[in-house]
């Protein structure tokens, strides 16, 4: 099935294509690459737990213009008001300037879309994308990296600060049904600098389309970035999503990933510790129910000394759901002193839910603290009990119980807007499978 | 208002009470007293429904219903409310959240109109002060992080919003020191009204100084061996249960 997508790529490459060289000779490696490797499969350790058969048993072409341009009332429920912020509209995978509200001008940052910055940070991206989040990593990153023409472009020179974080909201319209987007971020903040960027994939109509996303971030010495990825596609959708988030020395990042829609999502997380002093959080919440599948794989790489790293994920499963959590955690020899801290907890609300979760460690140096811990559960009967005898019957008292299950997930979100947003979200998602 | 008879429950195949026979009513503040292991706290969590406990033999009438026969949210929607030995933390869900919820639960089955947040902004604060408190602690998370002391405090807190018609107290006083004692009583203490009734679960006699019983009950074996007036708690603090229960040093 990657006969199409070879088409794909012939297409745009004569439809317009790129002038810089390096930009052309990357995209060809990857289609070339895809070509030969193809999608990942389930004898793959790391996609064996998740069936990719919607994904790769037929072809997603690129997704269409939209039938009609939304409005800025059509999408004025997936924005943030966020002070300083700025706002990215992507619709079926192209910027939509008159749907975008623009940052606040300041020395030494640049916010725009990816595609203007091949044109203005063109040898910076040159040097840098695909650097990280490399083709060989798997035929998603590979086809991403061929096809993606857009996304969110962040540059924040050695000691600068951004107003406020980028919110890149791509949105598909009821026309993406069975095509694909390939939206591609890039985040480069230089020694000192600090960034916020906020990316939300959402849906204006139910469809089963193909979202395929990459994102790179480049976080210099003592530099800090939040970065947060919420997914909100429809839930007939599928989403693929890499993140790939390099720290040099002393850096900080803070990474939420919130996943709420899609039949099928995969969200991949890299971080690399390439530097002493590094710190790096690392939040998750899946919600599933109906048949839905959500998987996500996270990768540290403590490959400098002193680095500490904490991960929350957490789970809650209703319905038929399926999650899958991979958490790995890697320490090489020189990275003494490593405080690696994972914790994955899930919560199944239904006995036809179903998780498999597996820590993964692997620590090749002899003074480190890494701690690992993965539960999964149902709700506490003592603190139903609880809610119970404080009046609170079993229907209220199971919403409140998952509502807490998830704040403590929510509470880290460092947006008031976003926090707020998502906490109305994952609440009336609660009322509506309370009622279901 | 509470008719217990012959009650007997057991967890799983452990037999805890066996045939508590016990009356309160409107009014009264009645002292369960007992050594460690009596059932009386099992009592207390029996009276509230606790799920852990079965009980296989007896009745036990609440305001004229059959309270075995109710949910715990029912028995707590018609009055009825127990702290806690060991209130449960719920991080992520603030008090003020859970109060309200809880508040609007019960009005809702009295026919009252549910309060808003303002509204029950207005009263929470009133009743913060029962239990000498700022509105700070209800934007702290139920129970999360609170000492030994704040999570009972918390309890008689709860108490103050819901108003319930028949209390039951459960080692409310074990871990609290002096200070904080004292606020539990005095609380409990402003919340007595003619027509509401008190069950004090406790091994010493120290919280019946401030919470001044008209009934004092022992258990021993999951029976009630003795009752009496006020004046048999001091009798227990002086000589101890032995005598009651037949241990080591009775006579």
């Amino acid at each position: 099935m990657t006969t199409s997508y070879l088409t794909d790529f012939e297409t745009s490459a004569r439809n317009g294509g790129s002038k810089s060289p390096w930009l052309t000779g990357l995209r060809r490696s990857a289609i070339e690459r895809f070509a030969a490797q193809g999608f990942p499969g389930a004898r793959e350790e790391d996609w064996r737990f998740t069936n990719l058969g919607p994904i790769t048993s037929r072809g997603f072409p690129l997704a269409p213009l939209p039938a009609t341009a939304p409005t800025a009332e059509d999408v004025a429920r997936f924005l943030y008001s966020i002070p300083g912020g700025s706002t990215l509209v992507f619709i079926n995978g192209r910027f939509s300037p008159h749907l975008s509200i623009p940052a606040v001008q300041v020395e030494g940052v640049t916010v725009s879309n990816l595609a203007a910055a091949f044109a203005t940070h063109g040898r910076l991206l040159g040097d840098h994308l695909g650097r990280y989040a490399k083709i060989e990593k798997s035929g998603f990153t590979a086809l991403n990296t061929a096809l993606g023409q857009d996304g969110v472009f962040v540059h924040v020179k050695a000691g600068a600060a951004m107003s406020g974080p980028v919110h890149a909201v791509f949105i598909s319209d009821g026309s993406t049904a069975g095509s694909a987007t390939y939206p591609r971020n890039f985040i480069l903040l230089e020694s000192g600098a600090l960034g916020g960027v906020i990316e939300s994939y959402v849906a204006l109509q139910d469809g089963s389309y193909f979202v395929n996303a990459v994102t790179e971030a480049v976080v210099g010495e003592g530099a800090r970035l939040e970065h947060s990825k919420i997914q909100r596609e429809s839930e007939q959708a599928y989403h693929v999503g890499t993140t790939h988030i390099q720290q040099e020395r002393d850096s900080h990042s803070t990474s939420f990933s919130i996943s709420l829609g899609a039949a099928l999502c995969r969200n991949n997380l890299d971080v690399v510790l390439n530097g002493p002093g590094i710190e790096g959080q690392l939040f998750g919440l899946y919600m599933g129910r109906g048949r839905q599948e959500v998987d996500n794989h996270t990768s540290i790489l403590h490959a400098s000394p002193n680095c500490s790293t904490r991960e929350v994920y957490k789970g809650i499963l209703d319905g038929n759901a399926h999650a899958v959590f991979n958490g790995k955690v890697f320490v090489t020899p020189e990275a003494q002193k490593t405080d690696a801290k994972q914790t994955n907890r899930n919560l199944l609300l239904s006995d036809r839910a179903k998780v498999d979760t597996k820590p993964q460690l692997e620590i090749f140096a002899d003074d480190v603290k890494c701690t690992h811990g993965a539960t999964v559960g149902t709700l506490d009967p003592l603190a139903a009990f609880y809610l119970k005898s404080r009046g609170i019957g079993p229907l209220l008292g199971r919403k409140i119980l998952t509502y807490a299950f998830a704040a403590e997930i929510l509470e880290e979100l460092p947006y008031p807007a976003v926090r707020s947003g998502l906490e109305s979200l994952v609440s009336a998602r609660l009322e509506e499978s309370a009622e279901a | 208002m509470l008719q217990v008879n012959n009650l007997h429950a057991q967890a799983g195949e452990k037999k805890i009470l066996n045939g508590i026979t016990l009356s309160v009513n409107r009014g009264e503040v009645h002292a369960v007293m007992g050594p460690n292991g009596s059932g009386k706290s099992t009592l207390a969590q029996v009276l509230a429904g606790h799920p852990a406990y079965q009980v296989t033999e007896g009745t036990a009438t609440y305001e004229g219903q059959d309270l075995l026969d109710m949910e715990p949210e029912e028995r707590a929607r018609a009055g009825l409310f127990l702290a806690f030995q060991y209130p449960v933390e719920i991080p992520g869900i603030t008090n003020a959240y859970f109060l309200r919820a809880a508040l609007n639960e019960i009005r809702k089955t009295r026919g009252q109109e549910e309060l808003d947040p303002i509204d029950f902004m207005d009263l929470a604060e009133e009743r913060l002060k029962l239990v000498d408190w700022g509105p700070e602690i209800l934007g702290r998370m139920v129970n999360a992080g609170f000492s030994g002391g704040e999570k009972k405090r918390n309890e008689i807190l709860q108490m103050a919003v819901l108003e319930p018609r028949l209390a039951i107290l459960d080692e409310t006083d074990s871990g609290l020191d002096i200070d904080a004692l004292r606020v539990v009583a005095a609380g409990v203490n402003q919340l007595r009204r003619p027509d509401n009734a008190t069950i004090v679960v406790t091994h010493y006699q120290r919280l019946l100084n401030y919470i001044v019983p008209d009934v004092v009950h022992v258990l021993a074996g999951g029976r009630i061996v003795k009752s009496g007036g006020k004046e048999l708690a001091l009798e227990l603090e002086a000589k101890g249960y032995d005598w009651l229960t037949g241990g080591p040093r009775a006579a």
